[in-house]
């Protein structure tokens, strides 16, 4: 590989280990004072569990040879260890390992937004290693291992065989933490007492600052070098993060009268989600519509969970999820084959069939997401309860289960 | 001796303090409190969603006087804390209570002569 091209990749990388402390202040900064340590704990272990599992068995899950040539899951065999990894491959296989860990850790540190404030520490951290094994693994080699014809390597069935288009993971990473945080606060259930204010929100807003920032870093080191693909999907990242703060604010202040600071954040997040899988085919104006919409969608979304009184408590599947299929549904009918993706909406002259295999990897993936999910916290529950005392759920996680205290005084 | 209590609009706390300082009165201690009266409480919005909070947030004076400077300690403070000319919901309360004993921690001087 070109140096300018590592080069670049390895600043990337930096900015997205930032998602990591970003997300950490982010959720952290939503709840109340008492359970903040506990979010920022399972964010970052969340991390560190993953890298583990990841280089024993993860890669070779992603990226290996489609085990019977079916596209569903990678060969578990290949990468084991990382052990290939020590020696120079050219081009760029131990960085890319190394890119894959933060892929997945971010993916499983989204769905903590379903287990805040009630679920227990150990169980998280094995939740997390059964999850990156059992539901990331395969949805990520759906979508990111390719078929490579010289080799007679295959890859994934959603990326190959349907020839969905998925720029950076918004399915195998958002739309996948948004039913997978669903499922999880579905088996936890509620929380016992209603869940407050945000108690810090500069914090979260330095959290949304430090995640877009470090986004910049994940759909451009995606591009794969310091070219002209990683030019094309920085500036429409940008231009979602723009579109995306103005979807929400303007959905808040037309339903609820108010602009406010969360809403301007959490725009800012679902319009980069919506722009994920399509970073690299939709035009300018397109990337600021993907973030408005996508916005705006999540907006109307945060409502309907509500009403149905599931706890989700940071909103990951309207953020993540919600916003995530809008993107990719807004290239399904307006991606413009003069950008770098080269693919052609249905008002650009595409096909309609597509919109046909969009749905089904969306469904697909949803489906499997959320089944999987659910199905792994359901058994852990079953073998041992999962979710924390209601006297610790009182007492708050940071005092309870982890003796500690953020701040020194409480506010009522 | 007499302790007075005020709980004032936080707006209001630089005023009553300049005022009790020009007319003798150098000691107070402040606290920020929460509490509610016929004001009532306020509602936010977070992600679309009605947050109804109780509390508003108020300053706690409390003041240390002799019988003979309580009349003119307390027309200081309710004439200062009053928002505007008539007042409003919310302005506070000032109350008082008698002391048994007052210690200055430097000296041991006790009683009106530690005030």
């Amino acid at each position: 590989m070109e140096a300018a091209d590592m080069a670049w990749l390895l600043a990337a990388f930096a900015m997205v280990l930032l998602m990591f402390p970003g997300l950490a202040m982010l959720y952290g900064g939503m709840l109340n004072g008492r359970n903040v340590l506990n979010m920022m704990l399972m964010v970052l272990s969340a991390l560190a569990v993953t890298g583990v599992v990841y280089v024993v068995i993860g890669h070779g899950l992603v990226l290996g040879d489609s085990l019977g040539g079916a596209g569903i899951i990678g060969n578990p065999f290949e990468y084991t260890f990382f052990s290939d990894f020590m020696t120079d491959d050219e081009a760029g296989g131990t960085f890319w390992g190394a890119f894959y860990i933060l892929f997945a850790a971010i993916s499983v540190a989204l769905v903590a937004s379903g287990a805040a404030g009630r679920m227990k520490f150990g169980a998280w951290l094995v939740f997390v290693a059964l999850w990156i094994i059992l539901v990331y693994c395969p949805l990520g080699h759906w979508v990111f291992a390719l078929d490579n014809p010289e080799t007679g390597t295959v890859g994934g069935w959603m990326r190959n065989k349907l020839g969905f288009h998925d720029f950076a993971g918004g399915t195998a990473v958002h739309m996948n933490a948004g039913a997978a945080g669903l499922a999880l606060a579905v088996v936890l259930g509620k929380r016992k007492m209603s869940p407050g204010r945000p108690h810090n929100l500069p914090l979260m807003m330095i959290g949304v600052g430090l995640i877009a920032t470090g986004w910049m870093g994940f759909n451009g080191g995606t591009a794969g070098g310091a070219n002209f693909m990683a030019q094309y999907v920085i500036l429409t990242t940008l231009l979602a993060l723009c579109g995306g703060m103005l979807g929400f604010i303007t959905i808040e202040r037309v339903r609820d009268g108010h602009a406010t600071m969360l809403g301007l954040g959490t725009g800012a997040i679902a319009g980069m989600v919506g722009i994920t899988p399509v970073a690299d085919a939709v035009g300018p104006i397109g990337a600021l519509m993907v973030g408005f919409l996508a916005a705006a969608a999540a907006a109307w979304a945060i409502t309907w969970k509500r009403r149905h009184q599931i706890d989700d408590s940071l909103d990951v599947f309207a953020v993540h999820g919600i916003a995530g299929i809008t993107g990719s549904l807004f290239a399904t009918f307006f991606a413009n084959p003069k950008a770098p993706g080269e693919m052609a909406g249905i008002f650009f002259g595409g096909h309609v069939a597509e919109l046909g295999h969009e749905l089904i990897a969306i469904a697909a993936t949803l489906v499997y997401s959320f089944a999987m999910t659910f199905a792994i916290a359901w058994v852990m529950n079953k073998i041992s309860p999962i979710r924390v005392s209601e006297a610790e759920e009182e007492a708050g996680l940071d005092n309870s289960i982890h003796a500690e205290s953020a701040y020194d005084s409480r506010q009522l | 001796m007499k302790l007075i209590t005020a709980v004032i609009k936080p707006i209001r706390l630089e005023s009553v303090c300049s005022e009790l300082e020009k007319a003798g009165f150098s000691g107070v201690t402040a606290t920020e409190v929460q509490g509610r009266g016929a004001q009532g409480g306020r509602t936010e919005y977070y992600r679309g969603q009605e947050f109804s909070v109780m509390f508003r947030n108020k300053i706690r004076l409390e003041l240390l006087v002799s019988e003979a400077d309580l009349e003119r300690a307390l027309d200081i403070i309710v004439s200062t804390a009053k928002t505007g000319e008539n007042g409003e919901i919310g302005d506070g309360k000032v109350w008082v209570s008698a002391l048994e004993q007052i210690i200055r921690v430097r000296t041991g001087e006790t009683g009106e002569a530690a005030i």
